[in-house]
C-alpha cells in the first residue's frame, strides 16, 4: 500500500514520457496531455491515501502497513507509518493535485519537465514520511531537493538563480552535518532502521552532537531564526505551485524530523537543548512577524509569516507534553492548508498583474469581491481566528509551552497580536480602498477553475477548525506514546 | 417543542439568516436577504424571551447544556460545542436578540440607500450567532471562540464602507486593540488549565475553594492562582469592553454605521467583559487582588471616559465614550463583588444606549450624514419624536429618580445600585472607596456631556439653515427630517426598555427576589449595608448640577463653550485630545513596531545573517557563474546533475563502510 502510493507517481512520469513519444511535435497536445496525466496520477494518490488513513488504526501506537525488503547485505527498504506521519502522507497527496490545477495555465514553457517535477517530488515527499529506515529516509530526504531546487532555478522569477542558490546552499550544508550524523548512528548501533535506532540508547555525550548535528539540519528545513533567510527568497521566486509545496509541505519534514529523530532517539539531549529551541522559537514569533509586517512583497509577506507559524510549532514539539505535541502537529497540518492557499491567493493576482509589489494593489474588492472573500477566510486562518484550523494548533501548542516554560508561552503569545498587525494591514492594503492603480481597473474575479482549487482548501480550514478531532483521533495514540518514550528515555 | 431544541434553535437561527444573505444574497436580492436575516433574528428573539421567562421563572431546570458536538478533545483539554442554559446566559439572550432585532428592522431605514444590504445584514445576523454562542458557551474554547467571533464581525462591520481609509484604520485598530486583550485571555485560559485540569466552567468552579491557596511560580514570584487567572482574563475583559489603556479603538469604531454602533458597541459585544467577569464570579470572589484591579480600571475607566466626552463634538463619540464610561461602572460594581448589580445594569444600559445611538442615527439621517453637533442645533421642532425618545434616553443614562419612593427611569435602578454597592464594600476596600467616589463624580459628569449633548444637538440656534451641511450637499438647503417608521418603531420601544425596564426588574435582578432570579449561576447576596442619606441623594445631586452646568453652557449663555474651546486651553486641549492616548500609542507601539520591524529584516535578516552566511559563501560560485557568462538555465541542470552525484556518492560511501 505505501509503496503504491509512493511509487505512483512515478508511473505517471512513465506515462507523460510515453506520451510524449507519440505527441512527437505538436506541443500543445503533448502539453495537456501532460497536465492531465500528471492531475489523473495526483488524483489516484490522494484517493490512495485516503483509503490510507480510513484503514488506519488509530488506536494504535505502532508502526502500520508495514513493508520490509531486504536489497541488499545491509540496506534494508522499510516503510511505515503511524500517527504521526500517516497525515503527512494525506496532505501532500492533497496538495498536489491543487498544485497540479493552479499551474495549469501559469506554466507555459517546459510543461512536460515541470510536471514531471512534480510527480517525482510527490514520490520522494511522500517517501521521506514512509521511510522507515534511516537510509531510505535520507535518500528521500535529500533526493527532493532537486526537484525542487529545479522547479525554483527554471520556472521561477527573474532572480531565480541567487534564491535556488541560497536555498540549496542552507539545505546541503545542513544534510551533510546530518549524514555524518546518521552513517555514526549506524555504525554504533549496527542497524539503519528507524524503530530499533528508536529503542536503542544513544550515551547522552554523544546524543548532543547526533542532536545537534540532526537540529542543523531540521532547523534549515523547518526553518527556524536565523537560519530562515533562505525562505522569502525561495518563495518569492518559486512558481506559485512550487510555493504551496515549499511552505505547504517541505517546512513540515523539518518538524516531523524533530518529532520522529531528536524527540526520541536523543530525549536527553532534546531536555538538554530544550531552552535553545524555546528561545529560537519566541524569537522567530516575534522577529520574524515584526519582519513580516514590513515588507512590500506580497509573497514575502507571507513567507515571513510562515516562519513565525512554524515557531509555535517547534514549542510545542519540545514542550514535551501531549498538549504540545497535538498542538504542533495540528499547526503543522492546518499551516500546510492555509499556507498553501495564501500562496495561491498570492498566484490568483500575479497571474493577472505579474507583480507581487503589494502597494500597486488596493481596492481589489470592489472587482473581485470572491477573491475578497476567500482571502478573507485566509487571512483569518493565518491570524488564528478561533473556528478555522489556525486556532487550534496555535493554543494547543501555546498551551503545551505554558506548563514547560512560562515565560516562552508569554512571550510566544505576543504572536496572536502581531500576526493580526501584519495580516490585517497585508489585506487592507490589497483588497480595501478605492482602484487607485489603473492597470486594475478591468481585473476579473477567480474563474471556476481558480474556485474550484480554492473550494477544498476552505473546506479543510473550516472542518478542521471546527471538528479538530478529525486529525486529534488519529493521532493522539501515537502523541501519547511519543511523549511517553521521550520521559523514558529523558529519565523524567 | 423541548427547551433543548428552544435554545438550539435560538441559537443558530441567526447563523442560517447570515449563511443565506452571505452566501446566496446575490442571488436572492436585497429584500430577500434583509427579510431573512431579520425574520431570523425576531424568531430568536421570540424564542429568547420565551428561554428568559421560562428560566427566571422557575419552570426550566436552573441549569443546563445541550450537547451539539465535541469540539477540541486532547486529553484534559475538552470542550464541547454546546448551548449552556443559566439565568446569566438567558439574560443575555434577551439582551442580545432583542438589540439585534430591533437593530436589523430599524437597518432596513439607516441602510435603504447602500449598494451592499446582503452583505450587511449577513454581517449582523453573523455578529449575533457569535455573541449568542459566546453567552452559551460551556467551556473557555467555546467562550474564546465567540469573543474572537464577535471580534471579527464588529472588524468587518466598522470597516463595512470599505472605500474609507479612517473606516479601515479604525477596523484593524479594533481588532489588534482587542488581540492585546486576548493575548492576556489566552494566558488566562492556559492557567486555568494547568491549574484546575480542565477548561470546562461546570467542572472548575466546584474546585474554586479547593484551589483557592494554590500558586504558580513565575518570574522568581509565587503567584496566587486564583488572582493571576482572574488578572489575565479580564485583561481579555478590558479590550473587549474597551476599558482604560486598551480604549482607544472604541471612539474610532464609530467610522461604522450606526446600528452597527448601537447593536456592537453599544448594547452586546462591548459587555461581553462584564459577563465574562460575572460568568467567573465563582472564581472572582476567591481572587481579592484581581478584584481590586478590575474595581481600580472600571472605576478609573469611569471617570477618565466622562471626562473626555466633556470635549467631544461628533455626536457618536459622545455617546461612545459615555458606553465605556459606563461599561466601567459595571466593572467596578463586580469588582466590589455586586455582580447582580453589575448585570443589571449592563441589562439596562443595553436599552438607553442602544436607544442614545439608534436616536442619534436618525438624527444624522435627518443632518444628511453629518455628525458634527457644532453644525447642529434648533432640531427638536423638526424630528420631534426623534428628540423625545433622545431626552428619554438621556434621562436614563443620567439616572434620574427618587431614592426614597423607588420610582425613576431604568439608569436610576441600576447605576444607583452600583454607587451603593461601592459604597457598601468601600469601609473594607480602598479601591472601593475610590470606586465610590468616582462613581459620584462621573455621575455628574455624564449628566453634563449627555445634556449637552442634547442640547447643542436640538436646542439653542440652528446653526445648519442658509447652508448645506457640508460640500458634498450642494447649495440647496439642508432639510432636516423625521426618519422613517421602520427607524422609529425600534426607537419606540428601546424607549419603553429605557423607562420601564429598571423598575420591572429592580427587585428580581438586585432586590429581594435576586436569589429566586439568578439560581446560582452566578455569586449573589455580597454584604448589604443600608446607607446613609447622602449616599443615596448624592447621585441625583451631581446629576442636577451637571444638568445645570450643561444648561448655562449650552442654552443660557449659548457660545459661551465654543469660546473656550477656541481658546484651546491646556485642559481643553487635554480632554479634546483624549489624554493624548492615541499620539502616545502611536509613537510608542505603531513607530516602535515599524522600526523594529525594519531593523529586523533590514540589518538582522539582510546585513546581519545574509551578509555572513549564504551570500559571503555564494559570492564567489556566483563570480564564476558570471565571469563565465549569463547564467543559462541550463545550467540549472548541471546542478542538479551535480546535486545527484555528490548524493549518490556520499551513499555509497555509507553503504561500503556502515553497510553491514
Amino acid at each position: 500500500m505505501l509503496s503504491l502510493i509512493t511509487f505512483l507517481p512515478l508511473a505517471g512520469v512513465a506515462a507523460i514520457l510515453a506520451v510524449r513519444e507519440f505527441a512527437g511535435s505538436r506541443s500543445a497536445e503533448r502539453d495537456d496531455a501532460a497536465r492531465w496525466m500528471a492531475l489523473a496520477t495526483t488524483t489516484a494518490v490522494f484517493l490512495l491515501s485516503v483509503i490510507l488513513v480510513i484503514r488506519f488504526n488509530p488506536a494504535s501506537s505502532a508502526f502500520q502497513f508495514t513493508e520490509n525488503a531486504n536489497w541488499f547485505e545491509g540496506l534494508h527498504y522499510r516503510m511505515g507509518v503511524d500517527g504521526i506521519s500517516v497525515l503527512f502522507v494525506l496532505l501532500t497527496a492533497f496538495l498536489m493535485p491543487i498544485c497540479i490545477l493552479a499551474s495549469w495555465r501559469s506554466i507555459t514553457t517546459r510543461v512536460v519537465e515541470y510536471m514531471i517535477a512534480f510527480l517525482i517530488l510527490e514520490t520522494l515527499v511522500i517517501g521521506v514520511f514512509c521511510a522507515l529506515d534511516i537510509i531510505v529516509f535520507y535518500l528521500f530526504f535529500e533526493g527532493q531537493l532537486i526537484p525542487m531546487f529545479l522547479i525554483i532555478g527554471i520556472w521561477g522569477g527573474a532572480n531565480r538563480v541567487y534564491a535556488a542558490f541560497k536555498f540549496f546552499l542552507y539545505t546541503l550544508l545542513g544534510s551533510v552535518v546530518m549524514l555524518a550524523a546518521i552513517l555514526g548512528m549506524i555504525g554504533i548501533a549496527h542497524t539503519s532502521s528507524i524503530p530499533a535506532l528508536m529503542a536503542y540508547h544513544f550515551n547522552p555525550g554523544l546524543q548532543i552532537w547526533l542532536w545537534l548535528a540532526f537540529f542543523a539540519s531540521f532547523a534549515v528545513k523547518l526553518p527556524m531564526w536565523p537560519v530562515h533567510t533562505w525562505l522569502p527568497d525561495a518563495h518569492v521566486e518559486a512558481p506559485t505551485a512550487g510555493s504551496v509545496i515549499l511552505a505547504g509541505i517541505l517546512l513540515k519534514m523539518g518538524g516531523y524530523g524533530f518529532l520522529r529523530f531528536s524527540l526520541t532517539m536523543f530525549p536527553s539531549a532534546s531536555v538538554h537543548f530544550t531552552p535553545l529551541i524555546f528561545a529560537l522559537s519566541v524569537i522567530a514569533v516575534i522577529y520574524t512577524s515584526l519582519v513580516a509586517f514590513r515588507q512590500t512583497d506580497f509573497k514575502k509577506l507571507i513567507a515571513y509569516s510562515s516562519v513565525a507559524h512554524m515557531g509555535f510549532v517547534t514549542l510545542g514539539i519540545f514542550s514535551g507534553n501531549v498538549l504540545g505535541e497535538q498542538g504542533a502537529l495540528f499547526q503543522m497540518l492546518s499551516h500546510g492548508v492555509i499556507s498553501g492557499a495564501l500562496f495561491l491567493c498570492v498566484g490568483v493576482v500575479y497571474d493577472r498583474m505579474h507583480t507581487r509589489e503589494i502597494a500597486l494593489y488596493g481596492g481589489l474588492v470592489n472587482r473581485m469581491p470572491l477573491y475578497a472573500a476567500v482571502f478573507m477566510l485566509f487571512t483569518m486562518g493565518n491570524v488564528g481566528l478561533p473556528g478555522t484550523s489556525g486556532f487550534v494548533g496555535e493554543i494547543l501548542s501555546l498551551t503545551g509551552t505554558y506548563a514547560a516554560s512560562t515565560w516562552s508561552a508569554l512571550l510566544a503569545t505576543t504572536g496572536v497580536i502581531l500576526s493580526a498587525l501584519y495580516a490585517l494591514t497585508l489585506y487592507r492594503r490589497v483588497i480595501f480602498g478605492e482602484i487607485a492603480n489603473p492597470a486594475l481597473a478591468a481585473i476579473g474575479d477567480l474563474e471556476r477553475r481558480e474556485a474550484a482549487i480554492f473550494a477544498p482548501l476552505i473546506l479543510a480550514t473550516l472542518a478542521l477548525g471546527l471538528q479538530p478531532g478529525l486529525v486529534f483521533h488519529i493521532t493522539q495514540a501515537s502523541a501519547e506514546h511519543l511523549v511517553a518514550v521521550f520521559h523514558a528515555g529523558a529519565g523524567r | 417543542m423541548t427547551p433543548q431544541l428552544i435554545v438550539t434553535l435560538l441559537v443558530l437561527a441567526p447563523l442560517v439568516g447570515a449563511a443565506v444573505a452571505g452566501l446566496a444574497g446575490r442571488r436572492i436580492g436585497d429584500t430577500a436577504s434583509m427579510a431573512v436575516t431579520t425574520g431570523l433574528l425576531f424568531f430568536s428573539c421570540l424564542l429568547g424571551w420565551l428561554t428568559f421567562s421560562q428560566v427566571v421563572g422557575g419552570h426550566w431546570p436552573a441549569s443546563f447544556t445541550v450537547r451539539l458536538a465535541p469540539f477540541i478533545d486532547v486529553g484534559a483539554f475538552r470542550s464541547e460545542w454546546s448551548v449552556r442554559v443559566d439565568s446569566l446566559s438567558a439574560v443575555m439572550m434577551v439582551v442580545v436578540t432583542t438589540v439585534s432585532a430591533l437593530v436589523h428592522l430599524y437597518s432596513w431605514g439607516y441602510m435603504a440607500e447602500d449598494p451592499h444590504k446582503p452583505r450587511f445584514f449577513a454581517y449582523l445576523s453573523l455578529f449575533s450567532f457569535f455573541m449568542l454562542a459566546l453567552v452559551t458557551a460551556a467551556d473557555f474554547m467555546q467562550l474564546f471562540f465567540g469573543w474572537e467571533g464577535v471580534g471579527l464581525a464588529s472588524y468587518l462591520l466598522i470597516g463595512f464602507w470599505y472605500k474609507k481609509p479612517s473606516a479601515n484604520d479604525a477596523a484593524i485598530k479594533a481588532f489588534i486593540v482587542n488581540r492585546v486583550g486576548d493575548f492576556g485571555f489566552a494566558l488566562g485560559i492556559m492557567t486555568v488549565f494547568w491549574s484546575f485540569g480542565t477548561i470546562r466552567f461546570a467542572e472548575i468552579f466546584p474546585q474554586v475553594g479547593a484551589h483557592a491557596a494554590m500558586t504558580w511560580s513565575f518570574a522568581g514570584h509565587a503567584w496566587g492562582l486564583m488572582d493571576l487567572a482572574c488578572v489575565l482574563l479580564f485583561i481579555g475583559a478590558m479590550g473587549k469592553s474597551a476599558q482604560f489603556l486598551l480604549h482607544t479603538w472604541l471612539p474610532d469604531a464609530m467610522e461604522g454605521p450606526t446600528p452597527v454602533s448601537a447593536l456592537i458597541h453599544a448594547a452586546t459585544m462591548v459587555t461581553a467583559g462584564v459577563y465574562m467577569v460575572c460568568l467567573l464570579s465563582p472564581m472572582y470572589d476567591y481572587a481579592p487582588a484581581a478584584r481590586a484591579f478590575v474595581t481600580i480600571i472600571g472605576a478609573t475607566t469611569a471617570l477618565f471616559a466622562a471626562t473626555v466626552g466633556l470635549a467631544q463634538n461628533d455626536i457618536k463619540r459622545v455617546i461612545a465614550y459615555s458606553t465605556c464610561s459606563q461599561l466601567g461602572y459595571m466593572f467596578f460594581g463586580a469588582g466590589v463583588g455586586a455582580y447582580p448589580a453589575a448585570m443589571f445594569h449592563l441589562f439596562t444600559h443595553a436599552f438607553f444606549k442602544a436607544l442614545l445611538f439608534l436616536g442619534a442615527g436618525a438624527v444624522i439621517t435627518a443632518m444628511h450624514h453629518e455628525q458634527d453637533m457644532r453644525a447642529m442645533g434648533g432640531l427638536w421642532k423638526r424630528i420631534p419624536v426623534t428628540y423625545a425618545v433622545m431626552v428619554i434616553g438621556t434621562l436614563s443614562i443620567t439616572g434620574v429618580g427618587l431614592p426614597h419612593l423607588d420610582l425613576g427611569l431604568s439608569g436610576f435602578y441600576s447605576k444607583d445600585a452600583l454607587i451603593n454597592a461601592a459604597w457598601t464594600a468601600s469601609h473594607a476596600s480602598a479601591s472601593a472607596m475610590f470606586a465610590f467616589i468616582v462613581g459620584i463624580i462621573a455621575a455628574g459628569l455624564t449628566s453634563y456631556y449627555s445634556w449637552r449633548l442634547i442640547f447643542m444637538t436640538f436646542h439653542g440656534h440652528p446653526k445648519w439653515e442658509g447652508h448645506g451641511s457640508h460640500g458634498d450637499h450642494g447649495a440647496h438647503a439642508l432639510e432636516p427630517h423625521e426618519a422613517p417608521r421602520v427607524m422609529l418603531g425600534p426607537l419606540l420601544v428601546l424607549a419603553v426598555g429605557a423607562v420601564a425596564a429598571g423598575g420591572l426588574y429592580a427587585t428580581r435582578f438586585i432586590g429581594s427576589g435576586q436569589a429566586g432570579f439568578w439560581r446560582a449561576a452566578i455569586v449573589t447576596g455580597a454584604a448589604e449595608r443600608t446607607p446613609p442619606e447622602w449616599v443615596l441623594w448624592a447621585p441625583l445631586t451631581v446629576t442636577a448640577l451637571g444638568f445645570a452646568a450643561a444648561w448655562w453652557f449650552y442654552i443660557r449663555r449659548e457660545g459661551l463653550a465654543a469660546a473656550i474651546a477656541a481658546r484651546r486651553g491646556p485642559v481643553w486641549s487635554f480632554l479634546y485630545h483624549k489624554w493624548y492616548f492615541d499620539e502616545i500609542y502611536h509613537a510608542v507601539f505603531v513607530r516602535g513596531a515599524e522600526v523594529l520591524g525594519d531593523l529586523f529584516w533590514k540589518v538582522g535578516d539582510k546585513r546581519l545573517i545574509d551578509g555572513l552566511g549564504p551570500d559571503g559563501v555564494s559570492a564567489a560560485s556566483y563570480a564564476v557563474g558570471r565571469a563565465t557568462g549569463r547564467l543559462q538555465t541550463g545550467y540549472v541542470y548541471h546542478y542538479a546533475f551535480v546535486m545527484l552525484l555528490g548524493v549518490a556518492g556520499l551513499l555509497s560511501f555509507a553503504l561500503w563502510t556502515f553497510g553491514r
